[in-house]
């Protein structure tokens, strides 16, 4: 499952950060990387983009960079 | 001794720069970048200058924020690095930590916001959290200044005796830490001779951080036995090497807060931001909500307080120049010298001032709307929409006060963090229709259609938003090739602004255009006042018919014949206009007379002139700001010719049509 499929309120476990260029350095960096326990905390009230929380902080990304990251619900 | 403060966004950076410094700093821009950086002399230390680095997430140069900072640490060597970290968020603000300690440059740990994290239940034991990390940690409270003094201390100390970080090596015996070791075997030499740590070097090739490495001058041989080595762990770790090195950094935070950190449950702080953003971030509320915020700012700026103090500045002007005025004709001056003080001297002044109390106040609250951590909720919301013409959803503040005045919209891209976002901004928002035209549009439309004002008001309105989204997406193909940087936001927890950050930001705001642009204004004041006072032998003109300015008006009236307006006072109006848009009005009501005006065009020729007005040139200030911001005059140049010529095109088009369906 990817990251954006995630229902809201779940948590999850990173598997794998996948994409390219500026946007996944720019993930591994903020701590998005694989293990990493990973909530759906709400989206947007247009959809896009999500917020998540991790790390005991609180990100937002878009849906189309969720797409890249690979996760397992818990 | 010259201390350099690093740390994330939202870690209280400015706060503890203004503790440390009070008013007692300085705005300096870095050549070639539009990031401004801060300096200021310590209060409680003499001799100790402190220089505020641009708030980061990581050291790796995604843009001119982090290249900024790196190069400073790399180049400028300052003595001492204060990284600030917020103690709630300690283990991703960490991460910079690790990449600054790796550089090898003296660091002191700033652990701010214990006061939050005390009263929620934490708690971090600093000696241990020191003793894991190798450099000094010092906990304090920006906000309540506590612990500063120290802090600077401990600082001085650590700089004084040039103590290094205790620790670079932060991987357990295993892949990574093999590929470490042999790549920073190899680049040692190298490193020492360009005088960077050599395992900070060895980061920056595995990492790829192509400048860093172009620089080390590798030779072939050993860029393949680095590359040998990386590979090497990408295979045993199953991870590629920005993902390898990324787990390592976060491996080894994670452990040292498992020892050193105890986190609080859920905090109040977040408990509350939650419950905040039920609403503002609400699926139905959230945009209302939005659009409302932004029209009371408004109400506030432009008709309560913004208005007042205008008044209040335009009456204290005018008293001046009156009193200046009965000085001079007592003395009996030359009534030409009396001209240039009164209308020239004391209208560029007035001029200026007229939009002091605009920024000001507007600042105010977008200072508020930052701090307070609402801003990124408004990007966080606004994204889906922004996105669509290449912009994210920060830009959407300054293209809204861009209806307001472009003078502050086009300041107010300071804060965008991409300098690709900040120039489209800065090219779009002058197509959003400024107050100052609305006198314009008035005239026009009680003249011409007076039985459709609204409707042709909120067409002048649309008009202008559509021509920006055009514009956007013509120059996002064809000038602003580069992908927008990614939409990677923190959210942070909304707390209380400091008055005091608040107020010197209004205060560096007001300072900054009054610097910048007053030159500007001034001297387009002084040359309009000139053309508009003397003939072409420079006898000074008894009628507004002889004047330069109405020979220049005429010269160039033909240009508007395909826009159906090719009459002098109204081209002569229109450079008036460059002063300010109201101008357009006072000169067409002196050149014909606000009745006769509808015997100078017709209906379909005075919606061409809207049409132009609405689009042509920013007025003087406006042009003054974007020069100041894109820290070019040829580009802020070009741009006023082009949208002049954007504006010829569209009046054309609107009376050509127009006068084939009419």
């Amino acid at each position: 499952m990817t990251l954006d499929a995630v229902p809201i309120g779940r948590t999850a476990v990173i598997e794998h950060v996948g994409g390219e260029g500026d946007i996944r350095l720019r993930l591994l960096d903020m701590g998005v990387i694989p293990k990493t326990e990973i909530t759906l905390t709400r989206t947007a009230p247009l959809g896009d983009p999500i917020e998540v929380r991790l790390r005991g902080y609180t990100l937002t990304l878009r849906k189309e960079d969720a797409k890249n990251v690979e996760v397992t619900v818990l | 001794m010259r201390f350099a403060l690093v740390g994330n966004p939202n870690c209280g950076k400015t706060t503890l720069f203004n503790q440390f410094t009070g008013s007692n700093q300085h705005v300096g821009n870095f050549p070639g970048v539009t990031v401004s950086i801060k300096t200021g002399k310590i209060r409680s230390r003499a001799n100790c200058t402190v220089v505020d680095l641009p708030g980061i997430y990581s050291l790796r140069p995604y843009a001119a924020d982090e290249i900024l900072a790196r190069d400073f640490i790399i180049n400028e060597k300052p003595d001492c690095i204060i990284n600030i970290v917020d103690a709630t968020n300690i283990e991703r603000n960490l991460y910079l930590t690790l990449q600054l300690i790796h550089m090898q440059t003296p660091v002191v740990l700033a652990l701010n916001m214990m006061d939050e994290m005390r009263s929620n239940g934490g708690s971090v034991d600093t000696a241990k959290l020191s003793e894991l990390l190798g450099i000094p940690v010092v906990p304090i409270s920006a906000a309540k200044n506590q612990g500063v003094g120290e802090l600077a201390e401990i600082a001085y100390e650590t700089a004084a005796r040039h103590i290094r970080p205790k620790i670079s090596d932060f991987c357990p015996p295993g892949p990574v830490h093999r590929c470490i070791h042999s790549v920073t075997h190899v680049v040692e030499d190298h490193a020492e001779r360009q005088g960077i740590s050599p395992r900070y070097a060895a980061l920056c090739v595995i990492e790829g951080i192509e400048d860093i490495t172009k620089s080390l001058a590798l030779d072939e041989n050993e860029y393949e036995l680095c590359e040998h080595s990386v590979l090497e762990m990408e295979r045993e770790t199953g991870l590629d090497r920005y993902a390898a090195i990324a787990d390592m950094r976060y491996t080894y935070i994670e452990s040292a807060c498992a020892r050193a950190v105890k986190r609080p449950e859920e905090s109040q702080e977040h408990i509350r931001s939650r419950r905040i953003d039920n609403i503002l971030t609400h699926r139905t509320f959230a945009i209302p909500v939005f659009l409302c915020i932004m029209l009371a700012i408004f109400y506030l700026t432009f008709d309560v307080i913004g208005a007042w103090l205008s008044d209040l500045m335009a009456f204290g002007i005018d008293q001046a120049a009156a009193l200046v005025d009965r000085g001079l004709t007592a003395y009996g001056i030359n009534p030409v010298v009396q001209s240039l003080v009164i209308d020239g001297v004391f209208g560029g002044v007035g001029n200026v001032l007229s939009f002091l109390p605009i920024i000001v106040v507007l600042f105010f609250f977008l200072s508020m709307l930052e701090d307070t951590g609402y801003m990124a909720r408004v990007a966080f919301v606004m994204d889906k929409i922004l996105r669509k013409i290449g912009l994210s959803g920060r830009s959407i503040v300054p293209l809204l006060i861009g209806f307001g005045c472009t003078v502050p919209a086009v300041m107010a891209t300071r804060t965008l963090s991409s300098d690709r976002d900040r120039r489209m901004t800065i090219f779009i928002t002058p197509f959003m229709s400024c107050s100052a035209k609305i006198p314009v549009y008035s005239m026009l439309v009680a003249a011409f259609f007076p039985r459709y004002r609204g409707l042709v008001m909120t067409a002048m309105y649309v008009a202008g938003m559509v021509a920006g989204v055009v514009f956007a997406l013509v120059s996002k193909k064809f000038v602003f090739h580069g992908n927008p940087i990614p939409f990677v936001m923190e959210l942070p927890n909304y707390r209380m602004p400091s008055m005091k950050t608040t107020l010197l930001l209004m205060w560096e705001k007001a300072e900054d255009f009054f610097h910048r642009a007053f030159s500007v204004i001034f001297v387009a004041t002084i040359v309009i006042w000139f053309l508009q006072t003397f003939d072409i032998r420079l006898d000074v003109v008894t009628n507004n018919e002889q004047s330069i300015l109405a020979r220049v008006g005429g010269a160039i009236a033909p240009v508007f014949g395909a826009l159906g307006f090719a009459d002098w006072r109204i081209s002569t109006a229109l450079i008036t206009g460059f002063m300010a848009k109201e101008a357009v009005v006072s000169t067409l009501s002196v050149l014909v007379g606000k009745l006769e005006i509808i015997s100078l065009l017709t209906p379909v020729s005075a919606a061409a002139f809207l049409v132009f007005v609405l689009l042509y040139t920013p007025c003087v200030a406006a042009v003054a700001a974007i020069r100041r911001e894109l820290s070019s005059t040829w580009k802020a140049g070009f741009f006023v010719v082009l949208q002049c010529a954007i504006a010829w095109v569209c009046g054309a088009v609107v009376y050509q049509v127009g006068s084939l369906l009419f």
